[in-house]
C-alpha cells in the first residue's frame, strides 16, 4: 500500500479483554504514532501504553499559585496602597478579611487555567477536521467497540505486517482510515478578510454600545433619578416664590452669623478713609486672595484685572483695575465696592467673608504693583 | 417488598443494559419529538417566568419600593430567595465532586443532571443580589473596578466575598460540567444524521475523538476539578452565611452559621434533585439508570443532613440560653413564639419532623411518599431562610422601629419567576443535552473494564 491518502489502519474489538494484549504487543514493537480509542477511560490502558504521568497537577499548582498571588496583590494594593480606607477599625492590610477573595481567585484561576491548557494546548482542540472524526471507526468506537489505530506516518509503518499482527488477536473488524479531500486541503483562515472584518465589526459594535450605554442610557429615565431629584439646584428658577428665584436672598436688614454690621452703606468716601486693611500681606493671605479673586472677580475683570471679561460680551466689560484712579484709591474704597457693588456689579457681601474680601484687596494691590512696578521693586 | 442485602453494593445500572442500549436510552429524549406533556410543563414554567419578568420589570422601573420591605426589614424575599437558590445548587457539586472523591459509583446516574441543576440554580440565585441593590444597572461596581472617585470595592465586606464566591462557583461548576459533557457531545456527534445538529455538536465537542492518550489527562483533570470544587462548594455557603454571621444582630452573629448553612444547602439541594429526577426517570424511562437504590441513597443523605439542620436549630436555642445574653434569648424565643412563629413551625415540621419518616425503609423506597417529603423539605428550607432573615430584622435592638413584613404581589411574582426561570432551564436542558452522562454510566457497567490488568 503506498496510498498517500491513508491516515492509518485500525482494528475494532467488542471485548476490552481482547484489546489489552494487542496494546501491549504494539507498544513492545516500538510504534510511535498509534492510539487506542474507547468511549470511556479504560483501566489498564495507560499502563499498557506506557503513558507518562499527566502533568496537569503541576499546571493546576502553577495557576493556583498565580491566582493566590494575584488575589493578594489586588487586595493589598487596592486596600492598603492605592486608596487606603480604614473599615471597622481594622488595619489597612487586614489579611484575614482578604482570605475569602484570595481563596476564590485561587480556585477560579486553577480550575479554568488547567481546563484551558488541557483542552487547547495539550489536546490541541478544537480539531473537528481530524481524519478519525466522522468515520465508521469513530461511530463504532463511540457506541460499543474498542479500537486501535496505527498511523501511516509512523516510521515503522508497514501495512501488511500490521494487518497480520492485528489478525492474530481476532478483532471484530480491520479497516483503513483515509484522509478526506477537505482534511488535506484545509488551511486555517485566521487572516481571512472576512474574519478580520468580523472582528472589526464586533469591536466597533461593542464600543458603540459601551459609549451609548455610559453616555446616553444612564441619563434616561428611570436611570437618572439620582441626577434629577425633586429639589431645586443652584440657579434654577422656581414658581414657588414671587420673584421666581430658586436661590433665596437674605432678608433685608439682617446680618448673617459670624458677620458684622457694615456701617458705611452708601458712603464710599467715608469707607475709604475710615476702613483699614488689618490683614498682613503674607503668602498665605495672598494665596487666599488669589483663589477668591480667580473664582469671583476674574470672570469679568480678567485674570490680571485688565477688564478683559471672559463673558463674551454678555455684560459690558468693566474698566481696568490698573488705572491711575484705582491705584490711588485707598484699600477701604476697594473694599466698599466688593461689599456694595457698583454700577452693574452686584454686592459680593453674601459670598465672601470679611477676611476674604480683605485678601482680595491685597491681591488686587499685588496685581496693580506687578503691572506698574517702580524702579525700587526691581532690586 | 423483597429483602435487600445492604452488605453488597447494588449494581449501579440495572436490567443488564449493553453499551449500545445506554447510548440509545440516554440519547432518545434528544432524538424524538417532545410529547404534549413536555409542552404543558414548558408552558407552565415559562408562564411563571413571564410573571417573574413582569414583576421584575416593574420593580426595575419604579424601584424596590414596590416590595414589602420596610424599616427595619430591609432584606426580605430577595435575600431569602438568593440563599435558597444557592443552597439548591450545592447538591449538584456535592454529588458530582465530593461523591466522586469518595468513589461513590452510584453518583454516575445523577451527576450530570445535578451539575446542570447547580448551574441553573446559581444563575437564578445570582439574579437576586443584583436586583436587591435597587439599581442593577450600576452592579458593575460590584467587581473590582475603581469608581469615578478612584475608590475600589471594599474587600473586607462579606457582600463582596459573595460576589467572588458566587461568580467563581458558577464558572467552576460550568467548566466541570462542560468538561464532563465533551465526550458525550462527541458520541452524539457521531450518532446524529441531522446536518444542523452535526454542526452544533461538532462545535461543542471540539472534535473530541475518545483517544486514550486524551482520556489519560482527562481523568486527571476530573480529579483536579473535583478536588477544587469540594472546598469551593463548602466556601460558597460559608461565605453566604457570613453575610449574616459577620453582622452584629443577635440571631445572625453566631459561629454555627457556616456549617449549619452548608448542611441546609445540601439538604434542600438533594430534595430538589430527588424531586426532579423522579419525574425525569419516569417520563424518559430511565428507571434502570437512575435506579431506586440511587434514590434511596439520596433519601439517606437527606435524613442525615436533616438531622444536622435539626441539631443546629436545637443548638441555637441552647447557646442563646447558655451564653446568658438577654438579646440572644429574646431573639430565639421570638422566633418560636413571636410574630413569625407560624413560619418557624412550618420550618421545624418540614425540615425536622417529616424527614424522620425516612427512617422507614418502606418510605425511603416508595416514590410517592419520598416525592412529597422532598417537596416539604424545600418548603421548609425556604422558610428557614425566611425565619433567619425576616424574623431577626423585624425585631431589632430598638423596639420603636419594630415592624412586620408582609410580601406584596411583586415579591410573590418574583419568587414565582425564580421557579419559572429554574424549571424552564431544566426543561429545556433535558431535551437538548444528555441528562445522564453516557461516558460515566458506560464505564461502571459490569463488563466494561478489562478483567486482568
Amino acid at each position: 500500500m503506498d496510498d498517500k491518502n491513508l491516515f492509518g489502519v485500525a482494528c475494532l474489538f467488542k471485548d476490552p479483554n481482547k484489546l489489552l494484549p494487542l496494546v501491549k504487543k504494539i507498544r513492545e514493537l516500538g510504534f510511535k504514532n498509534w492510539d487506542v480509542h474507547s468511549a470511556y477511560p479504560l483501566h489498564g490502558i495507560p499502563k499498557a501504553m506506557r503513558l507518562k504521568w499527566s502533568p496537569l497537577g503541576y499546571i493546576a499548582l502553577i495557576f493556583g499559585l498565580s491566582g493566590a498571588s494575584f488575589g493578594l496583590f489586588l487586595t493589598w494594593w487596592t486596600m492598603s496602597v492605592d486608596y487606603p480606607l480604614i473599615i471597622g477599625g481594622k488595619p489597612w492590610f487586614s489579611f484575614p478579611a482578604f482570605v475569602p477573595v484570595l481563596f476564590e481567585l485561587t480556585v477560579l484561576l486553577a480550575s479554568v487555567g488547567t481546563a484551558i491548557v488541557m483542552l487547547f494546548v495539550i489536546f490541541k482542540l478544537p480539531n473537528n477536521r481530524h481524519p478519525l472524526n466522522d468515520t465508521e471507526y469513530m461511530k463504532k468506537v463511540s457506541s460499543e467497540y474498542y479500537g486501535l489505530v496505527v498511523e501511516s506516518k509512523d516510521p515503522n509503518f508497514d501495512y501488511d505486517r500490521i494487518v497480520s499482527i492485528f489478525k492474530e488477536y481476532e478483532p471484530s473488524e480491520i479497516l483503513d482510515i483515509n484522509y478526506q479531500e477537505l482534511e488535506l486541503k484545509y488551511q486555517p483562515k485566521v487572516f481571512d478578510w472576512k474574519f478580520i472584518l468580523f472582528l472589526v465589526i464586533i469591536s466597533a459594535a461593542t464600543s458603540a454600545f459601551a459609549y451609548f450605554y455610559n453616555n446616553k442610557v444612564l441619563y434616561l429615565p428611570p436611570f437618572d433619578f439620582m441626577l434629577n431629584q425633586f429639589k431645586l439646584k443652584p440657579q434654577e428658577s422656581s414658581t414657588l416664590f414671587s420673584d421666581n428665584f430658586g436661590m433665596r436672598i437674605p432678608v433685608a436688614g439682617t446680618v448673617a452669623r459670624g458677620e458684622k454690621f457694615y456701617p458705611f452703606k452708601g458712603k464710599p468716601e467715608e469707607a475709604g478713609t475710615k476702613l483699614v486693611n488689618t490683614l498682613e500681606p503674607s503668602e498665605e493671605n495672598l494665596k487666599l486672595g488669589q483663589q477668591k479673586y480667580n473664582t469671583f472677580c476674574s470672570p469679568c475683570h480678567g485674570w490680571r484685572g485688565e477688564g478683559d471679561s471672559r463673558l463674551n460680551g454678555q455684560f459690558p466689560n468693566p474698566p481696568s483695575l490698573h488705572t491711575e484712579k484705582l491705584r490711588n484709591w485707598p484699600d477701604g474704597r476697594i473694599y466698599h465696592v466688593i461689599v456694595e457693588g457698583q454700577n452693574i456689579m452686584p454686592s459680593y457681601a453674601r459670598l465672601l467673608s470679611e477676611k476674604e474680601r480683605w485678601a482680595i484687596v491685597l491681591y488686587i494691590r499685588a496685581l496693580q504693583r506687578s503691572l506698574n512696578a517702580k524702579q525700587e521693586d526691581l532690586q | 417488598m423483597n429483602q435487600i442485602d445492604y452488605s453488597v453494593e447494588p449494581d449501579v445500572v440495572q436490567g443488564s443494559l449493553s453499551q449500545r442500549d445506554i447510548n440509545e436510552a440516554i440519547s432518545k429524549p434528544l432524538e424524538t419529538k417532545p410529547t404534549k406533556l413536555y409542552y404543558l410543563a414548558l408552558g407552565i414554567s415559562s408562564t411563571l417566568l413571564l410573571i417573574g419578568a413582569i414583576s421584575l420589570a416593574l420593580t426595575l422601573y419604579y424601584g424596590v419600593g414596590l416590595w414589602g420591605i420596610n424599616q427595619p426589614v430591609g432584606w426580605a424575599f430577595d435575600i431569602v430567595n438568593f440563599v435558597f437558590w444557592v443552597g439548591i445548587g450545592h447538591a449538584g457539586t456535592l454529588i458530582s465532586a465530593i461523591l466522586f472523591l469518595f468513589r461513590q459509583r452510584w453518583r454516575t446516574g445523577i451527576a450530570r443532571f445535578a451539575e446542570a441543576m447547580t448551574i441553573f440554580a446559581v444563575m437564578t440565585a445570582g439574579l437576586f443580589p443584583l436586583i436587591h441593590t435597587g439599581r442593577p444597572w450600576l452592579d458593575g461596581y460590584l467587581f473590582p473596578v475603581p469608581n469615578q472617585h478612584h475608590l475600589w470595592i471594599n474587600f473586607t465586606s462579606p457582600l463582596i466575598w459573595d460576589v467572588f464566591a458566587v461568580s467563581t462557583y458558577l464558572t467552576v461548576s460550568f467548566v466541570f460540567w462542560y468538561i464532563g459533557l465533551i465526550p458525550d457531545l462527541a458520541t452524539l456527534r457521531e450518532r446524529t444524521n441531522s446536518k444542523v445538529k452535526k454542526i452544533i455538536y461538532s462545535i461543542l465537542s471540539l472534535g473530541w475523538r475518545h483517544s486514550n492518550r486524551h482520556w489519560h489527562h482527562y481523568e486527571m483533570i476530573y480529579l483536579i476539578l473535583a478536588g477544587f470544587a469540594t472546598p469551593l462548594v463548602l466556601s460558597v455557603h460559608t461565605i453566604v452565611s457570613f453575610d449574616f454571621a459577620v453582622s452584629i444582630l443577635p440571631g445572625w452573629h453566631t459561629t454555627i452559621f457556616p456549617p449549619y448553612f452548608v448542611a441546609g444547602a445540601v439538604f434542600s439541594g438533594f430534595a430538589m434533585v430527588q424531586n426532579v429526577l423522579i419525574v425525569i426517570r419516569k417520563i424518559f424511562n430511565l428507571q434502570n439508570i437512575i435506579t431506586l437504590d440511587t434514590l434511596e441513597k439520596m433519601n439517606k443523605v437527606m435524613l442525615a443532613t436533616g438531622l444536622m439542620v435539626g441539631y443546629a436549630y436545637g443548638m441555637e436555642f441552647f447557646i442563646a440560653w447558655y451564653s446568658g445574653n438577654p438579646l440572644e434569648s429574646f431573639v430565639f424565643l421570638n422566633r418560636a413564639f413571636g410574630n413569625y412563629a407560624w413560619a418557624y413551625w412550618i420550618m421545624v415540621s418540614c425540615n425536622v419532623i417529616f424527614t424522620q419518616l425516612f427512617w422507614f425503609k418502606k418510605i425511603r423506597r416508595s416514590i410517592v411518599p419520598m416525592f412529597i417529603i422532598g417537596v416539604l423539605v424545600n418548603i421548609g428550607m425556604w422558610f428557614e431562610r425566611f425565619v433567619i432573615v425576616v424574623t431577626t430584622l423585624s425585631r431589632d435592638f430598638l423596639p420603636t422601629s419594630w415592624d412586620y413584613f408582609v410580601p406584596t404581589i411583586y415579591d410573590i411574582g418574583i419568587l414565582l419567576g425564580s421557579f419559572g426561570l429554574f424549571f424552564t432551564l431544566v426543561i429545556l436542558f433535558i431535551r437538548t443535552l444528555p441528562v445522564v452522562s453516557i461516558t460515566e454510566v458506560k464505564s461502571v457497567l459490569k463488563t466494561s473494564q478489562p478483567v486482568h490488568h
